[in-house]
């Protein structure tokens, strides 16, 4: 019951927003690396806003639905298409038992959030639901979904009430320069003022070797006073880290807990939805805020994100 | 207090760093810290992760915006320095060393120019520091190895690790808590595991406690693995007299 995975695509995972209470242990936090998107797709369909769904990456995968249920598609366009009808994305839709979903090929972003209502039925790893590969934990069995795999519902909605009404506009919008803002720091002191200047005024292009753990940028080289290496600390999710090559790294879900290269900033969480949606050819150019404008940033995204939520479970 | 530094490390976590080393002062200051904020329960902090020489803090700026938790983190800083820390747990950990268990012990012990019971008997003398974890799940970096067993990695790292494996690189010793590759010299095994995702407590060791290693024969080694698998092993600990 539930989905059956006839071709698994690139990389299709399980993810929620990632498994927090254990980066004091060496466990890094995966989870949905658009956690925008998750959260919309989860809204749709009346789930709690952080429920896992499948993070759909680049190349989807052919699922058949072996049992009723609504389910909502968000973030980057894959070409989704149920039945050989394009699926539309940003609202709630019925798929029915039988139905086949595929994906004719990436059209904008880079990955999609498949949620279904109730969620689906994988026991929580420590607390969280989220794929990690390398340590093979969490999702389905610890790994990205194969052939022949198949997702149970956890609590299936059959019959969801208000159908027509579970729709917003696309939130995901292309953007031809990605302007991602961020916050100085923890170490903008060990670069010069080259460096920072290099840093904020160049464009950079999203490298071909960008994964769930960092997004890898091409351009002019950073400069660092004295080398990149620093006494290992902590990183945060956003941390753009600049090895000795002078080429940032954004660290992104799969980031190891901690860190010995220099963080010259780090991308505001309002911004997570470019990052996580950022592909090989991209390009990104950095503005730097203060912390306190990141926060009223983080507040409206969440207003919003709470007015969605009000307009949807209004009972009549 | 002098020193410190709160550095932001985006809108949601914060870097309280209490030096550029090192050191155990260093860490015994993060550790001091760290239980400073866990007695004074600050609302909106979610979770702190201890590192070398700082401690990193994620919170919920909905909860606790930005200028309000630097004046509480300011505020308790002046604590660091008077809360006592209780002694450090010693973690007794079980080795069984060389033979196919530790295929570098003979390098080790020909580069150090010690005989293999020398190099056994100095690495299992010392209580290390567990001075934080991280790279992947359960890794602990140690400090306070005896430099005469000091060696270099492996020119070729090995493409599998299996989980357990106790190994020297450089000045550091440690653990593989799963398997992996890796270019550290092994010099044993352990039967613990370090790290199962399906025990009530995952990781078995934490920031601020030692370990020490003590040699098995294959026998025991044999023993305490059975016990492992059935889930009836307690390791053994003890306080460390400090000083």
């Amino acid at each position: 019951m539930g989905i059956r995975v006839i071709q698994p695509g690139a990389l299709t995972t399980v993810q929620d927003l990632g498994r927090f209470g254990y980066q004091q242990y060496g466990v890094p936090v995966a989870g949905a690396m658009d956690p925008r998107s998750l959260k919309l797709a989860n809204l749709l369909l009346g789930n709690a806003p952080g429920e896992a769904a499948l993070e759909i990456t680049v190349l989807g995968p052919e699922l058949v639905f072996d049992e009723t249920n609504y389910i909502a598609l968000t973030g980057g366009d894959l070409g989704a298409v149920l039945d050989g009808k394009p699926l539309p994305r940003y609202r709630a839709v019925r798929a029915e038992a039988g139905q086949t979903l595929r994906f004719a090929g990436l059209k904008s972003g880079c990955r999609a959030y498949l949620a279904f209502a109730g969620g689906p039925d994988i026991p929580p790893v420590m607390g969280s639901r989220s794929t990690y590969m390398k340590a093979g934990i969490g999702g389905y069995q610890g790994r990205k979904l194969e052939a022949g795999d198949g997702l149970k519902f956890r609590d299936p909605q059959p019959d969801l009430p208000f159908p027509e009404r579970r729709r917003i506009g696309t939130d995901f919008i292309p953007q031809k320069l990605y302007e991602l803002h961020v916050i100085p720091g923890p170490q903008d002191d060990h670069f010069t003022e080259e460096g920072l200047k290099t840093f904020f005024s160049e464009v950079y292009t999203v490298g071909a070797e960008s994964d769930r753990m960092g997004c890898r940028l091409e351009g002019p080289a950073i400069e660092h006073k004295h080398g990149a290496d620093i006494i290992s600390d902590g990183i945060a999710f956003g941390a753009v880290q600049v090895p000795s090559s002078g080429k940032p790294i954004i660290m992104a879900a799969d980031r190891q807990t901690t860190g010995g290269y220099a963080k010259i900033a780090t991308v505001i969480s309002a911004d997570f939805r470019f990052l996580g949606q950022l592909r090989a050819g991209d390009k990104v150019h950095f503005i730097l805020v203060t912390v306190e404008e990141a926060q009223t940033l983080m507040r409206m995204e969440q207003n919003r994100f709470d007015m969605i939520e009000a307009f949807l479970s209004r009972d009549t | 207090m002098e020193n410190v530094r709160i550095l932001p490390t985006g809108d949601s976590s914060v870097s309280v760093e209490f030096g550029n080393e090192i050191s155990e002062a260093v860490n015994r200051r993060v550790r001091a810290y760290r239980l400073v904020l866990e007695k004074a329960g600050v609302p909106g902090i979610t979770e702190t992760v201890p590192t070398y020489r700082s401690l990193m803090i994620h919170y919920d700026p909905f909860v606790i915006p930005y200028g309000a938790l630097r004046e509480k983190l300011e505020a308790l800083l002046a604590q660091t320095d008077q809360v006592g820390i209780p002694a450090g747990l010693v973690l007794e950990i079980p080795v069984l060393y060389g033979g196919e268990a530790g295929p570098d012990l003979a390098f080790v012990a020909a580069h150090a120019g010690l005989s293999e019971e020398e190099v056994i008997r100095i690495h299992s003398s010392a209580e290390y520091l567990i001075y934080m974890l991280g790279f992947t799940p359960g890794f602990t970096y140690l400090g306070g190895m005896d430099e005469r067993i000091a060696a270099p990695r492996l020119t070729e790292p090995r493409v599998r690790i299996p989980a357990g494996s106790v190994g020297i690189a450089g000045t550091q010793t440690g653990i593989y808590p799963v398997d992996s590759p890796g270019g550290w010299q092994l010099i044993g095994r352990t039967p613990v595991r370090m790290y199962d995702p399906a025990r009530d407590k995952p990781i078995l060791p934490e920031a601020g406690q030692y370990i020490r290693f003590f040699p098995v024969t294959q026998d025991e080694y044999d023993r305490i693995l059975r016990e492992v698998e059935a889930g009836i092993y307690t390791v053994q600990t003890h306080a460390r007299k400090e000083g």
